[in-house]
């Protein structure tokens, strides 16, 4: 069966255009959630809500910064999960945070709490395929996709493991590094878009290192989208609020929709 | 069954295995990294194996821990705190290996086998600096680049080990988030790591991440409990300690010497800063590549270890210590920061050993249990000596 998160991409790539999946830290700010509302009605398929994690050793300065910020405000997952539950977002949703997070709830409940709050994936960067399945396995069971990362240094016979247990999207990671935008585009982040798209049907996004929407068109060449993450955190850092993370999403919109 | 037979099958049997194919030690352990490492650490897997069971790799290794080190180390007979105490107390000095620690084990092998796996960079974190400089030193042999990562709050009580870095050549960069200490410097060298992964091998200094290290870091140590248990037979004709002793951060310098006792009578306990005790609080989770005990909030996240010394104040341990808390091989016990500045002052004042503040953790135990441990025999793992500590206890002791 098909997901939610699965099959808004899906439907985007069917009509010739390419994905754009902003990242936004939950929590960061008294205005979280009416930007992540703001995101989807200006040209996201689907947004990825951080939840912030203490020691967070695949991202950059940039999401450490938001999710020290966060934390420090007094915000936990289950704060989070309850503004979701009952807020109509409009396009499809899945959260990113570390592995412990979801641990410590207990797998299952977090998964079910997922599902009761109107996620449809997750996505936890430090359970490569090795530890996945019972944290997969408790996500199926509820109904929740889990998204896994494919990175330059997986070798071929992995990426075909590591995009049959995915589910939502497969995703790429741009480069060898963390999270953070670059001055230009990693050569990895097509070639990793390229390696997936030769052994999945499932959408192919990428992320780390996407951080200008010329980049994004870059990219797209190969992948079936864009995952935009410390470029729009850092606007919500800035304090440009939903109108500013929506203009950012509409700048990537519009360059993805003129080229594809 | 005959009495000989039945105290055969009570002695513990294999109590530290290796781990599984996964990297478990009972139910801890695993490989909890980004996909990017992944290849890495298991590259580092079978690299590990194809060395250690190569004679020429051993030979080099042990030629250099003999030559450079200066091992063995030896054992320590203090006649004087033993009177003090009430129970007879045996050291493994450790502190007297070329850099001052037990480190130094650990980083000559893992330095050896970075170049036969062809990488010619070492990214390393430390606390107190003494896996800091071991790593330096290594780099400095074996002329490889070195960076390591270092809590802005180690930096300024460490001040000497910074400038020991400096001096062989390595770069010390600053980690200035969470809790700027030993926590905070694995984040930025896992960081670093993820971004040059292709030439850079990560020299992580304890039993603990993602699978290998936590037995990789153990089989480089093991030595330690080797010498001891030889040492030891010889000074008790033939048998063993009561009770096995080192303090524990992240769990080196323990399972070093633990797994030279792990298959005899010896208790094995490990000491905990009563503000890093993560198997005293015994609540697991997911931390810096494994599943093992971890200081955490109701909702996972990392809470800060305090401890008065820089090389154990972190919130979790390596996997296979809190497997042997969970069967009870081992036990691991808590002591506060007043307690180690008090065994601080009496080892130097009794032995004339100055110990690190790590080590000091050991004998602060030792000192509180004494009623429990009269008439016994005890081997204390001394894994560090203290001079890096001397400017610290100048101001603690003011």
């Amino acid at each position: 069966m098909t997901g939610a998160l699965e099959a808004a991409l899906l439907t985007r790539r069917e009509t010739g255009g390419k994905c754009l999946v902003p990242y936004l830290t939950g929590g960061l700010g008294e205005l979280w959630l009416e930007t992540i509302q703001a995101a989807a009605v200006s040209g996201a398929d689907a947004i990825e809500i951080g939840i912030p994690f203490s020691d967070p050793v695949m991202d950059g300065p940039t999401i450490q910064l938001a999710n020290d910020k966060a934390l420090a405000s007094g915000v936990t997952p289950q704060l989070i999960l309850d503004r979701l539950r009952g807020s109509d977002i409009g396009v499809p949703t899945a959260v990113m945070t570390y592995g412990n997070i979801a641990y410590r709830m207990g797998y299952q409940r977090f998964a079910s709490s997922l599902a009761q709050s109107g996620v449809s994936g997750c996505i936890l960067p430090d359970i490569p395929l090795e530890e996945v399945t019972p944290w997969a396995d408790a996500a199926d069971a509820a109904g929740v996709e889990t998204v896994l990362l494919a990175a330059p240094t997986t070798p071929d016979e992995r990426l075909v493991r590591i995009a049959q247990r995915s589910s939502g999207f497969v995703y790429g990671v741009g480069l060898l590094g963390i999270t953070g935008v670059r001055d230009r585009l990693a050569d990895s982040a097509k070639v990793i878009a390229k390696r997936l798209k030769e052994v999945t049907d499932r959408p192919v996004l990428v992320g780390v290192g996407v951080g200008t929407p010329t980049q994004a068109v870059e990219v797209c060449a190969e992948a079936d989208g864009v995952v935009v993450g410390s470029a729009m955190v850092q606007r919500m850092l800035d304090g440009g609020g939903p109108e500013g993370v929506a203009e950012l999403i509409g700048e990537f919109r519009s360059a993805l929709d003129e080229h594809y | 069954m005959s009495a000989e037979a039945s105290d055969i099958v009570e002695r513990p049997q294999n109590a530290m295995a290796d781990p599984s194919a996964e990297g478990r030690f009972g139910e801890f352990g695993g490989i909890y990294v980004p996909e990017t490492l992944v290849p890495a650490c298991q590259e580092l897997d079978r690299a590990f194996r194809s060395a250690w069971a190569d004679p020429a790799f051993r030979d080099e290794l042990k030629n250099l821990l003999t030559h450079y080190a200066g091992r063995p180390s030896p054992v320590t007979q203090c006649e004087n705190l033993s009177e003090e105490l009430g129970c007879r107390i045996l050291l493994k000095r450790e502190d007297l290996n070329h850099t001052g620690s037990h480190k130094i084990n650990n980083v000559l092998g893992q330095a050896l086998l970075a170049r036969r796996m062809g990488k010619s960079r070492l990214v390393a974190e430390t606390g107190a600096g003494q896996h800091g400089v071991a790593t330096a030193t290594a780099a400095a042999l074996f002329d490889m680049e070195c960076v390591v990562y270092m809590g802005t709050v180690d930096i300024a009580r460490q001040e000497l080990n910074v400038f020991r870095m400096k001096l062989l050549g390595s770069e010390v960069r600053a980690a200035e988030s969470g809790s700027k200490t030993l926590k905070d410097a694995v984040n930025e060298a896992m960081r670093h790591w993820v971004a040059a992964v292709e030439s850079t091998h990560y020299c992580l200094g304890s039993v603990m991440g993602p699978h290998p290290y936590p037995w990789m870091v153990r089989e480089f140590h093991r030595v330690i409990g080797d010498e001891a248990a030889e040492q030891c037979a010889t000074l008790l004709g033939g048998g063993s300690p009561d009770v096995v002793v080192a303090c524990v951060g992240g769990g080196s310098n323990a399972a070093g010497i633990f797994s030279g006792f792990a298959d005899t009578e010896a208790a094995l306990v490990g000491v905990e800063p009563a503000g890093g005790a993560a198997v005293g609080r015994a609540v697991p989770g997911i931390v810096h590549g494994s599943h093992s005990y971890l200081m955490q909030d109701e909702w996972g996240q990392v809470l800060e270890a305090q401890s008065i010394s820089a090389g154990l104040d972190y919130p979790g341990i390596g996997p296979e210590h809190a497997h042997l808390a969970a069967t009870g091989r081992a036990r691991y016990e808590p002591v506060t920061d007043a307690q180690v500045v008090d065994a601080f002052q009496l080892l130097a004042r009794t032995e004339g050993i100055i110990a690190a503040l790590e080590s000091a953790h050991g004998l602060a135990w030792i000192v509180q249990a004494r009623e429990e441990l009269a008439g016994k025999t005890v081997l204390l793992n001394l894994s560090g000596r203290g001079d890096k500590d001397v400017a610290q206890m100048m101001d603690v002791l003011a």
